[in-house]
C-alpha cells in the first residue's frame, strides 16, 4: 500500500482521552459514593444510561450514522452531568437532563466537535431553570445511611455565603481543612456530586495534567482569578474570603473538569487563559451580586460563547520575532 | 578569537532545544544503529537520474556509446540553482531515457552498463585524512559546485548556492546538522562515528569558505557515543563546539536546529541567512571533504535500509543508480507481510508503489519497510477541537485550522494564516487522536498559495 506522510503514529485516539478523563473523576466519584451512598450510585448510573442511549438513538434513527459510543464521549457527559445534580434528584429528571445535554447541547450542533456550550452544563442549567427546587435541595452526606426516602437535607456553605451576602456580612467556612477534604462522613462538605471535595479534584486535575490531556492555563486561570478578585472584594469587607470561595460549590469541579472540555475551550494559550479570567470574574460577580448563589455553570457557559472569538488569537508563530 | 567568544557569549543561553511544539515519535534505530557501514555491491546496470535535486534538472553532456569512468561528468548544471551529475561507475552509456520512479512517474536519467570499477585518475582514492586547505573561498565554492555537493539531509539544495550569501547578507555561524531526528535512520550518526575526522576536515573547509570562526555541531541525546566522539574532535579545533541537543522531532529541521543552537528563528518567509546561520549536514560535509580534499565528486552516499522484520538491516553506502531491487535483495528481500516501502524516514518520506526500477540517488537517505500491522491508518474521525495539532506543530500554525479552509478552498484565508511556513514535518498528523488527514490539507493550500505568491510576484515584476 501507498500513503502519505507522516507513516507513524503516536497511538493517541479520542477514546484514550476520554477514558482518562473518566479515570480522573474516579476519585471524585468514589468520595460521591461515600457522601451520598446509593444516591450517588444511582443518579450516575441513570445519567451515563440515558446519555448513551439518547447518542445512540438520534445518531441511528435521525442522523441514520453508524453510532460512535465506542469513543466514550457520551459517557463522559452522563458521568460529569451527575457530578453536578444533587443525589437526590428524582430519577426522570435525571433522564430529562441526559437527553437535553446530548440532544441540544451536542447533537443538534452536528455532533461531536461541533457544539458551542458544554453539554453536560446546558443539561444541568436545563434542569436548575425547570426545577429549582428539586436542583437546590441538598441531602444530608451520610454515606449509604443518607435518607432519600424520608429526606433529610441541609443547606450547603454556598446558600450560606449568599445569604451573608445579602445581609452584608461575610461567611467564612469553619474548617478549611474540612472542606478541603471533604471526604470522611461527618466531615463532608454539602453540594453536588462531584464538587464536594477539593482534593479528589485537585489529584484528577493533577493527573490529567500530567498524562497530556489538559493544559494548566484553564484551572490555574480561573482559580487565579476567582482568589484574586474575592481577596480583593473580601478585604473591602464584601463576601467571603478567597479560601471558602474556591472550596465551595463548582469552583474546582468546573475549573478542572467543565471548562477545560476540548470542544468547548479555545485552542491556543492565550485563548485559554483569557477564557479562565473571564470565567472567574463573572462567577465572582454571580456569586457576590447575582441572585443565583451558584454561579460556575453560568460563568463557563457564557465563555463558551465567546470561544469562537477568542479563537482568532493566533498562537505564537515561529518566525515572528527576529531576536537579533 | 577572544572577542568573537566574548561578543557571542550571551547567546550560550545553553538551550538545548527548540522553543515551539515538536512531538516524540518512538526512536526504532535500534535495528541498524552501530552497524558498520558496508560498500553495497555495484549495479550491472545503473541508472542515473537527472534531477537529483531542488533547481533545474542537470543537461546532458554524454551520447550513448560513449565509455565513463567513475566520476565522469555526465551532465552539467541547468542553471545557477542546480547540480551537475557525475558517473558512479565505469561502463559505457547504452541509453538517455525514462526509467519509472518511486511513484511510477517516469524520470529522465542516463543508463550505463557497468563494467569493472575504473575511476578518473584525478581522484584519490587513498584514506589518508587531509588536513589542511589551501585554496581561496571561491575556489572552495567552485569545486563544491563542479562536485555536484547537494545537502544530503533529504532535500538536496545545491549547496554552493547556499554558500553563497545574496548581497546584504553575511554568514555568521556554520551549524552542522547531526541531529538524524528521523526515526529508525542512523546512515548519519554511523557516518560521524566511523567518519568523524574527516567531517571535521568538512567543517573546516565549510567555514573558510564562508569566512565564518565559529561552527555549532548539533546531535541529538539518543546518540552519546557521536556526541563523545566528535567533541573528541572538536576539541582540537579552534571554532568549532559540539551542542547536545534534546531528542525531540524535529530538531533537525533547518529552522528549529537554529532555533535551538543560536536562539534564533528565521522570520516567516524570510531565507535562514538572514539569521546569519548556514546549516549543513554532516553527510554533505563529508561529501565536501571528498571533494576539495581528494576531488571526488557525489557519486554515493550512506544510507541506511531497515525495519522490524528486516533480515540484514543497517547502514550501507550505495553507488547512486543502484535499482531499488538490489538493494531490497542485499538485505534479504521484501520481509513477509510488509504494508509498505518508504524512501526515507517515517515521518517525512515518501511512501513507494515502486520498488524494482526506482534507483539510488542523493535523496535517498534510506528504505524503511513497514510491517502490516504498522500500516493501518484508522478511518478518521471528526475534529474534537483537542488542539494537540496546535501544540505540536513547530512553526505555531493551526493545523485544524488550516485542513478545514482547504476543504473550503479558502486559499486567501489560508495565506493569511501562515500556511506557507509549513514544514510538512508530519508533526500534526502524528499526534490527531482523530486521526485526521491533517496534512493533506496543507499541502494542497501550500500549493495553491504558492502559485498564487508566484503569480502576483511575476505581475509585480511587469
Amino acid at each position: 500500500m501507498t500513503s502519505a506522510a507522516p507513516h507513524v503514529h503516536s497511538g493517541d485516539s479520542v477514546q484514550k482521552n476520554m477514558l482518562l478523563v473518566i479515570v480522573a473523576l474516579l476519585p471524585a466519584f468514589a468520595v460521591s459514593i461515600v457522601a451520598f451512598g446509593w444516591g450517588a450510585l444511582i443518579t450516575t448510573a441513570i445519567s451515563i444510561a440515558a446519555c448513551v442511549l439518547t447518542e445512540w438513538c438520534i445518531t441511528k434513527y435521525m442522523l441514520k450514522q453508524q453510532p460512535s459510543l465506542l469513543d466514550l464521549s457520551a459517557v463522559l457527559t452522563g458521568l460529569l452531568l451527575a457530578m453536578n445534580l444533587p443525589s437526590s434528584l428524582p430519577w426522570w429528571m435525571t433522564v430529562l437532563g441526559a437527553v437535553f445535554a446530548i440532544g441540544i447541547g451536542k447533537m443538534v450542533f452536528g455532533g461531536i466537535g461541533q457544539n458551542v456550550f458544554n453539554p453536560a452544563l446546558v443539561g444541568r442549567v436545563f434542569l436548575l431553570i425547570s426545577f429549582p427546587a428539586a436542583m437546590t435541595t441538598w441531602p444530608v452526606a451520610k454515606g449509604f445511611a443518607t435518607k432519600y426516602l424520608d429526606a433529610e437535607t441541609a443547606a450547603t456553605p454556598l446558600s450560606y455565603m449568599k445569604h451573608a451576602v445579602l445581609e452584608g456580612k461575610q461567611f467564612e467556612l469553619d474548617s478549611l481543612k474540612d472542606a478541603f477534604l471533604s471526604c470522611v462522613p461527618e466531615h463532608i462538605m454539602g453540594g453536588s456530586m462531584g464538587e464536594i471535595s477539593a482534593i479528589a479534584l485537585l489529584i484528577g486535575g493533577i493527573f490529567l495534567i500530567c498524562t497530556r490531556v489538559i493544559s494548566w492555563h484553564i484551572p490555574v486561570s480561573i482559580l487565579g482569578t476567582v482568589a484574586v478578585f474575592t481577596g480583593i472584594l473580601s478585604a473591602c469587607g464584601i463576601g467571603s474570603g478567597p479560601m471558602t470561595h474556591l472550596l465551595t460549590g463548582g469552583v474546582m469541579l468546573g475549573a478542572i473538569f467543565m471548562a477545560t472540555d476540548y470542544v468547548t475551550s479555545p485552542m491556543t494559550a492565550w485563548g485559554k487563559i483569557i477564557f479562565g479570567v473571564g470565567i472567574g470574574v463573572i462567577v465572582v460577580v454571580i456569586r457576590t451580586w447575582g441572585a443565583y448563589p451558584e454561579g460556575m455553570s453560568f460563568a463557563i457557559l457564557i465563555m463558551n460563547g465567546c470561544v469562537p472569538l477568542l479563537n482568532r488569537i493566533a498562537p505564537k508563530r515561529f518566525g515572528e520575532v527576529v531576536k537579533k | 578569537m577572544a572577542d568573537a567568544r566574548t561578543k557571542n557569549h550571551k547567546e550560550r543561553i545553553m538551550k538545548n532545544t527548540f522553543c515551539i511544539g515538536g512531538v516524540h515519535p518512538h526512536d526504532n534505530k535500534a535495528y541498524s544503529a552501530h552497524k558498520a557501514i558496508v560498500e553495497a555491491p555495484l549495479p550491472k546496470e545503473a541508472v542515473v537520474l537527472l534531477s537529483q535535486h531542488i533547481g533545474a534538472p542537470a543537461q546532458p553532456v554524454v551520447a550513448v556509446g560513449d565509455k565513463v569512468q567513475v566520476g565522469t561528468l555526465l551532465a552539467k548544471a541547468g542553471g545557477f540553482v542546480s547540480a551537475p551529475v557525475h558517473s558512479p561507475v565505469s561502463g559505457k552509456v547504452s541509453k538517455i531515457d525514462n526509467v519509472l520512479d518511486g511513484q511510477g512517474v517516469p524520470a529522465p536519467a542516463i543508463f550505463i552498463d557497468v563494467e569493472g570499477d575504473e575511476w578518473l585518475p584525478t581522484i584519490d582514492k587513498s584514506a589518508t585524512l587531509i588536513h589542511e586547505c589551501t585554496l581561496e573561498p571561491k575556489d572552495i565554492i567552485q569545486k563544491i559546485q563542479d562536485a555536484g555537493i547537494v545537502g544530503l539531509g533529504g532535500a538536496c539544495f545545491p549547496t554552493h548556492v547556499k554558500l553563497m550569501p545574496p548581497p546584504g547578507k553575511k554568514a555568521e555561524v556554520l551549524i552542522v546538522n547531526g541531529v538524524e531526528c528521523e526515526p529508525y535512520l542512523t546512515n548519519d550518526h554511523q557516518l560521524m562515528l566511523e567518519h568523524g575526522e574527516e567531517i571535521i576536515v568538512g567543517i573546516k573547509i565549510v567555514m573558510k569558505a564562508l569566512g565564518v570562526n565559529r561552527a555549532i555541531i548539533g546531535i541529538e541525546a539518543n546518540k552519546p557515543d557521536a556526541i563523545q566522539h566528535m567533541s573528541e574532535l572538536a576539541s582540537r579545533v579552534l571554532g568549532i563546539e559540539v551542542r547536545a541537543l534534546k531528542v525531540k522531532y524535529p530538531q533537525g529541521g533547518e529552522k528549529q536546529l537554529i532555533d535551538a543552537c543560536i536562539g534564533r528563528q528565521v522570520p516567516s518567509g524570510a531565507l535562514p541567512i538572514e539569521t546569519g546561520a548556514v546549516v549543513d549536514n554532516v553527510a554533505t560535509l563529508y561529501a565536501i571533504y571528498e571533494a576539495v580534499q581528494k576531488n571526488k565528486p557525489l557519486i554515493s552516499r550512506v544510507m541506511t535500509i531497515t525495519g522490524r522484520d528486516v533480515k540484514k538491516p543497517g547502514n550501507y553506502l550505495v553507488r547512486f543508480g543502484t535499482p531499488t531491487a538490489q538493494l531490497v535483495e542485499m538485505v534479504g528481500g521484501v520481509p513477509a507481510k510488509t504494508g509498505e516501502v518508504i524512501a526515507g524516514g517515517p515521518m517525512m518520506g515518501r511512501s513507494m508503489s515502486n520498488i524494482e526500477t526506482m534507483p539510488a540517488n542523493k535523496r535517498m537517505s534510506a528504505l524503511l519497510f513497514m510491517p502490516e500491522d504498522e500500516c493501518y491508518r484508522p478511518q478518521p474521525s471528526p475534529c474534537i477541537r483537542c488542539a494537540k495539532c496546535v501544540d505540536a506543530c513547530p512553526m505555531g500554525l493551526e493545523p485544524y485550522l488550516l485542513s478545514s479552509m482547504a476543504k473550503g478552498e479558502e486559499w486567501e484565508e489560508m495565506e493569511k494564516h501562515k500556511v506557507m511556513d509549513c514544514i510538512d514535518c508530519g508533526s500534526c498528523v502524528f499526534t490527531c487522536p482523530a486521526h485526521r488527514p491533517l496534512l493533506d490539507g496543507i499541502r494542497a493550500g501550500k500549493g495553491k498559495v504558492g502559485a498564487m505568491i508566484r503569480e502576483r510576484q511575476a505581475a509585480a515584476k511587469k
